[in-house]
């Protein structure tokens, strides 16, 4: 399946950007990023605190079936326009990763369709770099986990 | 794969640079080569390997499945979006 949504980061810099085309209308998307029990169906977090307003706060969690917490984040809301713009913060609590800033830019393209742009700003290039490698490194251990497979069938 | 970056090499030539017996060696180039990060090369009685630049820098592109688990991520927003609209 094609991928519709376009990551760039570039060299030497401490941001990323994000654009996606949705085939939803401006304020579908909106709301997605607006309303808790949303927020919560399609991030797969159970929502704590849900304060979404200009200086608003908002904290998410995922817990296992034993009720450790396995993620739990929060962040503030700096600024929320209907339909235009969320500007917030995210941080992932109990990890090395710093907080980062997030400016998301809704715009309608027509009924039918809109585009969100975010721009994540991390504390340094370094840190940028280790939050992509995140994915790529749950990806590694899947191959570690081969890999050991492999060398356990070879003996 | 730092040895095999610039030459193609045999089996054993590989392992006179470690100090590992040479069967441990040998299944470590099956699974580079079962993992395509060497390729075997057959010259006479001899088999070469040598390192497959293309399916590193695929394994090397990290941001591939950062990517990827955000077009996930936002694949499930339009789907969760779409189902809410038609409610």
């Amino acid at each position: 399946m094609e991928r519709k949504t376009n990551l760039t980061a570039p060299d030497g810099k401490q941001e990323i950007l994000i654009e996606r085309i949705f085939d939803l209308p401006l304020n579908l998307l909106f709301l997605a990023y607006t309303k808790a029990e949303l927020v919560e169906q399609w991030m797969g977090n159970k929502v704590v605190k849900w304060d979404h307003k200009d200086h608003g706060s908002y904290q998410l969690e995922k817990v296992d079936e034993n009720g450790n917490v396995l993620f739990r984040a929060n962040g503030t809301i700096h600024k929320s326009t209907e339909n235009r713009i969320i500007i917030r913060t995210f941080e992932m609590e109990n990890s090395v990763f710093p907080v980062q800033l997030e400016f998301l830019e809704f715009e309608s393209i027509d009924e039918n369709t809109s585009k969100l742009a975010m721009k994540i700003i991390y504390k340094s290039v370094a840190e940028r770099d280790e939050m992509l490698k995140l994915p790529f490194a749950q990806g590694i251990q899947m191959a570690h986990n081969r890999i050991q497979k492999i060398i356990s069938n070879l003996k | 794969m730092l040895l095999v970056a610039t030459q193609s090499m045999t089996a054993g030539s590989i392992a006179s640079n470690f100090d590992t017996a040479r069967p441990t060696v040998s299944k470590h180039l099956h699974i580079l080569t079962e993992c395509e990060l060497l390729k075997q090369e057959q010259q006479g009685r001899e088999i070469y390997y040598h390192f497959n630049a293309q399916k590193m820098k695929e394994v090397a592109d990290f941001l591939e499945p950062f990517q990827q688990m955000w077009d996930d991520r936002f694949n499930k927003l339009e789907q969760i979006m779409l189902n809410y609209k038609s409610k």
